[in-house]
């Protein structure tokens, strides 16, 4: 209630504003969203360089199988002994590598940032709901994050389930030295990493439905929070799902239940387990899983619109369709789960309904991308580093996406379920389309957030390396899949028809290098712009969302007087008959008399034969 | 105004060739090192190894002066001591910091030329030539390029890769997945051409220009429409077509269930047991509960149906027979995968899951095929289940009846003499104590 009483009133809330601001205040413990944003995009791009660094080490192993690398072991130890990677570790690698890209940077990192940061601004709040719960939310999620790389200095090492941790395997710390300790750090991590994401979607949630600005309806809303509104549902509806699952494993693993353990026989040894299911756990990973996949693209897809919209200098193209096919994406996500588990043994006949559920999800998916190449239609396209992000996401969403036709049809998958055909799709279509959609973000709000611009030319750079790095390393792998290469393996050596693709391996490792080395570019603007980029302007991208017409200096409460009221939705660039190719949305029609249409009035007569009157005293003829 | 632009950049620039020199200066000796080293190898090696040798002697004298001078039970770690000494070659680190210092020139080089351009860029602004929209079209250009150098790549990947990845399924349902994964591959391929023609022209063909407004055009349902009911359409054409699929694999009617061979396979830590029925037909009971270690597959011998089950070392199946495949696990999860055959189950502790069909090709004619006489169908493990993951194949080999025949009669059973022995035993201790119960 108070929030609502200080968001309208700015006197009272200027009396407020003088807080004393210690380092420690203003930096670490802050309630600031502006800041929390900063933490999260900071730890989840620390996250991205690790969990990149670990995917080269195992690429290296992958290219190389028989070479030695000594500096390997000066860095990893026993774990490299004689500078090869061992078996064992690069499951490891693999798994965490998988666990940080998915949780940490593509979930807390794309979300956490960008909720945090557009959330307040584009509706017009002066902060989240709860700060004390978003502060929180941070500090959860950077705890997890310890714990996790603290994992890597365990002496039996980090997990090595993979990133799905099915048991028995994440549950039995003889079939593996990664289920001991390295395990239970896991599960203590993703614990608390979910209890950040409870609090971060409570509170976002609540924030957009209660601390909307005088005249933000919902259908005036930019799709960028339309996104997160929807991505925070899906993951506070799925996150719990995974608490379930992940707690019973603890108690199968640590009390001795049998959830998840039956029949078991490891390395000689009668396990007492009896009457738990491994499926069972399958059903309630995959019951998040599946939506987190969305949790992951939603984000990206909205940052994107926004971004492309703006730089075509058009409205972006069917924004009710866009919505709409959101809300379904949001709604098939929770039944489509069983997709991942055709060939685990789940009834097969479930197996066909859920193959029904999975394919009508690429409907929405598919109006998408054509919205997205008809707001490109006839624009006037200016390629800032964001645009060409937000058309590289496109462009990865697109070809990943189509190959899931193959992995949903449970017949096809059959054939290539769990094989580097997956990997392929699923970098494409969630990985770098949603790194692609958060480096869109990055590009285009870092005036936003740092107050100054990044470097252009070094942005181009960065994009070209990536966008071409990306497609070298993960299209290829499509091929390996058909021909049946499983996914996890060490070597390709054991196996004479794996041999052929040695080359192909080497191709993908060089890219792979080429590539992450590349993201030094990113790194060197990223933090180098914090101090020395150029300064902003306060609407840089001639923009029509709210967060653009707060000062370029961060201010507690976003605004320094009243929050501005909003008239019209966010889209209306290059709108006939205005002297400017964008109207923000904090101005009033009665200020663009010669532009408006008898749309925008939403069937206000009054408006309308105000209009009209107008129109005819100065001959103006309106279409349609 | 546009003085400012660059500072940023300088600032980068000096900062990059600052961090550069800063490393060159000392490491610029270990890189000569390390290309005198390179380039006169042969002449140097002998030198080079003697330095080694005098290096590791150097260590290990010094950690045996240790060990004198301390107590013997320390000895152990002095030594431990030396020999990681002795392990790390200086000229890895050498190496290391060459490369560093390598990716430091190119992040120079990078610099360098961003400054020659950001020059240029004034210079041009300066005498009024500056085009603002060059920029623009130069990534609108270059995006151009890619979509011709992307259709290539795939044309490529397809064409190469896809030759290779390619072999056509070799049982009776595997003919029904290869002939929808060809239809879907047409689909997404035409699909995936046209959009990107699309979305990288008209990235291309609306690229900003001086006094060019874009279209305002917010929607038009009827396309929408159509772009919603059209792929929806073709998928469920997909999804009926792959349903009906699914279903006629995993859904056996029960006579052909009985009719098949049996097969049973027991997947475990890095390998795979294999159990044949015998002459009765069926495999008999097991039990997780009685595994020991000469009865490592866990078999129930007082289901008398397991005495003549037989224990070969590959699978062979004869060909244009319905083979059913029951899957168990003894410790984790497993996954049987045929690639050849379009074939996968995981098998899953706990509960038995079952794969049917029927190969059509005999390995004997696959490799005639294949040109390739050393070809063989493998089965692998394809879910991860521990640092063996990648070296647990089992050979499956199709063969004509009579060979199946001849080889089947050839097979030892599971049931040895010694666990006949071992069984006989056991069941005349438990007769007592029951009898002794009563």
């Amino acid at each position: 209630m108070s929030s609502t009483v200080i968001s309208h009133d700015a006197a009272h809330h200027d009396a407020h504003g003088h807080h004393h601001e210690t380092f420690l205040t203003k930096y670490i413990f802050s309630g600031d969203h502006k800041m929390i944003a900063k933490q999260f995009l900071i730890t989840g791009i620390i996250m991205a360089v690790f969990a990149m660094t670990l995917s080269l080490l195992f690429r290296i192993q992958l290219a190389w199988p028989d070479k030695e690398f000594p500096i390997l072991e000066v860095f990893l130890g026993k774990w490299a002994e004689g500078g090869r990677i061992k078996p064992d570790f690069f499951l490891s690698l693999v798994t965490i590598h998988g666990t940080m890209m998915v949780f940490f940077v593509l979930t807390a990192g794309l979300s956490g940032t960008f909720s945090n940061l557009l959330i307040p601004y584009q509706i017009g709040a002066r902060d989240m709901a709860s700060p004390l719960m978003n502060m929180l939310s941070y500090w959860f999620f950077f705890v997890a994050c310890v714990i996790m790389v603290a994992s890597f200095f365990v002496e039996s090492g980090p997990a090595s389930p993979g990133w799905t941790i099915y048991p028995p395997l994440s549950a039995v710390p003889t079939a593996i030295a990664g289920s001991g300790l390295g395990m239970t750090l896991w599960l203590i991590s993703m614990t608390l990493f979910i209890a950040s994401q409870v609090l971060g979607g409570v509170n976002y949630i609540s924030t957009i439905l209660n601390m909307r600005t005088k005249g933000m309806d919902l259908w005036k809303m930019p799709l960028t929070i339309w996104a997160f509104f929807l991505t925070a549902i899906v993951g506070l509806l799925s996150f719990p799902v995974l608490v379930s699952a992940v707690v019973l494993l603890i108690f199968d693993r640590s009390v001795g239940t049998s959830f998840y353990l039956s029949d078991l026989v490891v390395q000689g040894q009668i396990l007492p387990n009896e009457g738990g299911s491994p499926i069972l756990f399958q059903h309630l990973f995959w019951f998040l899983g599946h939506p987190e996949v969305y949790i992951v693209v939603m984000p990206a897809l909205g940052l994107t619109s926004e971004v492309i919209s703006t730089n075509s200098r058009k409205p972006i193209f069917g924004y009710h369709a866009m919505v709409y096919s959101l809300v379904g994406i949001t709604v098939l996500s929770f039944i489509v789960w069983g997709h991942h588990m055709f060939v685990t043994g789940m009834n097969p006949f479930l197996g066909g309904v859920f193959m029904i559920t999975t394919l009508i999800i690429a409907v929405p998916s598919a109006v998408k991308s054509f919205n997205y190449m008809a707001t490109l239609w006839r624009g006037n396209i200016r390629f800032t580093p964001a645009m060409m992000f937000a058309i590289g996401m496109v462009s990865f969403f697109i070809s990943g996406g189509l190959t899931g036709l193959f992995l949903g049809n449970a017949a096809l998958d059959i054939n290539l379920h769990d094989t580097y055909f997956v990997v392929a799709h699923f970098h494409l279509v969630m990985g770098s389309a949603s790194i692609f959609g958060m480096l869109c973000g990055v590009y285009h709000w870092y005036p936003k957030m740092f107050g100054r611009m990044m470097n252009e030319k070094l942005g181009y750079f960065h994009f070209w390396l990536t966008f071409i790095g990306a497609y070298l390393v993960f299209f290829p792998m499509h091929f390996m899949g058909v021909d049946g290469v499983p996914r996890r393996y060490y070597a390709f050596t054991e196996f004479a028809f794996m041999e052929k693709w040695m080359s192909v391996n080497l191709l993908v490792t060089w890219a792979a290098i080429i590539a992450g080395v590349g993201q030094v570019a990113f790194l060197v603007n990223f933090f180098g712009s914090i101090f020395w980029g150029k300064k902003a302007t306060q609407n840089p991208w001639n923009s029509n969302t709210l967060e653009w017409t707060t000062p370029v200096e961060h201010i507690h409460g976003n605004w320094p007087g009243e929050i501005p009221t909003v008239y019209r939705w966010p889209y209306d660039y290059s709108k006939p008959g205005h002297n400017e190719d964008f109207i923000p949305q904090t101005v009033p029609f009665s200020e663009t008399m010669s532009s408006n249409m008898p749309h925008d009035f939403e069937g206000n007569e009054e408006a309308i034969r105000i209009q009209e009157q107008w129109n005819k005293e100065n001959n103006r003829v309106v279409e349609g | 105004m546009n003085l400012k632009i660059n500072n940023g950049f300088k600032s980068i620039a000096g900062l990059l060739l600052l961090i550069s020199l800063f490393f060159a200066a000392p490491v610029s000796a270990l890189q000569n090192d390390s290309t005198v080293v390179d380039t006169t190898v042969v002449a140097d090696v002998a030198a080079t190894t003697a330095a080694a040798t005098v290096d590791s002697t150097a260590a290990d004298s010094s950690a045996t002066a240790t060990v004198a001078a301390d107590d013997a039970s320390t000895t152990t770690t002095a030594t431990a001591k030396a020999e990681e000494v002795k392990k790390i070659d200086p000229q890895v680190y050498k190496n290391f910091f060459y490369y560093v210092l390598l990716f430091l020139v190119l992040c120079t080089i990078v610099a360098v030329i961003g400054k020659i351009h950001s020059v240029y860029v004034l210079t041009r602004k300066m005498n009024g030539k500056y085009n603002e929209y060059g920029n623009n079209n130069l990534q609108a250009v270059l995006f151009l390029i890619f979509l011709v150098v992307f259709l290539g790549f795939v044309y490529y990947g397809y064409d190469v890769w896809g030759s290779w990845a390619w072999r056509d399924a070799v049982t009776e349902h595997g003919k029904d997945i290869d002939r929808m994964f060809m239809i879907t591959l047409v689909i997404i391929t035409v699909v995936l051409v046209l959009t990107h023609i699309v979305l990288l022209g008209f990235t291309y063909i609306y690229r900003a220009r001086a006094k060019r407004q874009a279209y305002y055009y917010p929607h038009n349902d009827a396309i929408e429409r159509l772009w919603t009911i059209v792929p929806a359409v073709v998928l469920t054409v997909l999804v009926l077509f792959g349903f009906f699929t699914w279903r006629s694999i995993t859904n056996v009617p029960e006579e052909l269930q009985k009719e098949a061979i049996q097969i049973e396979v027991l997947a475990e830590q890095f390998k795979w047991n294999i159990r044949y029925p015998g002459t009765d037909g069926q495999i008999g009971k097991r039990n997780y509960k009685l595994t020991t270690p000469t009865n490592p597959y866990g078999i129930d011998f007082n289901d008398k149906s397991s005495w003549d089950d037989l224990q070969p070392q590959d699978i062979v199946i004869p060909v244009n027979k319905s083979v059913r495949f029951h899957i168990i696990s003894k410790d984790i999860i497993h996954s049987f995968f045929i690639p050849d055959f379009r074939v996968q189950i995981n098998a899953v502790p706990g509960m038995t899951n079952y794969f049917q069909f029927t190969p059509t090709v005999t390995t004997e004619e696959m490799r005639d095929k294949m040109n390739d006489p050393s070809y063989d169908y493998i089965m692998l493990c394809n879910k991860i289940c521990g640092e063996g993951h990648y070296n647990m194949g089992k050979k499956v080999i199709v063969v004509t009846e009579a060979e199946y025949k001849e080889w089947l009669a050839k097979q030892g059973k599971y049931f040895t003499e010694d666990l006949q022995k071992e069984f006989a035993s056991n069941n005349v201790s438990e007769g007592v104590k029951t009898a002794s119960l009563n």
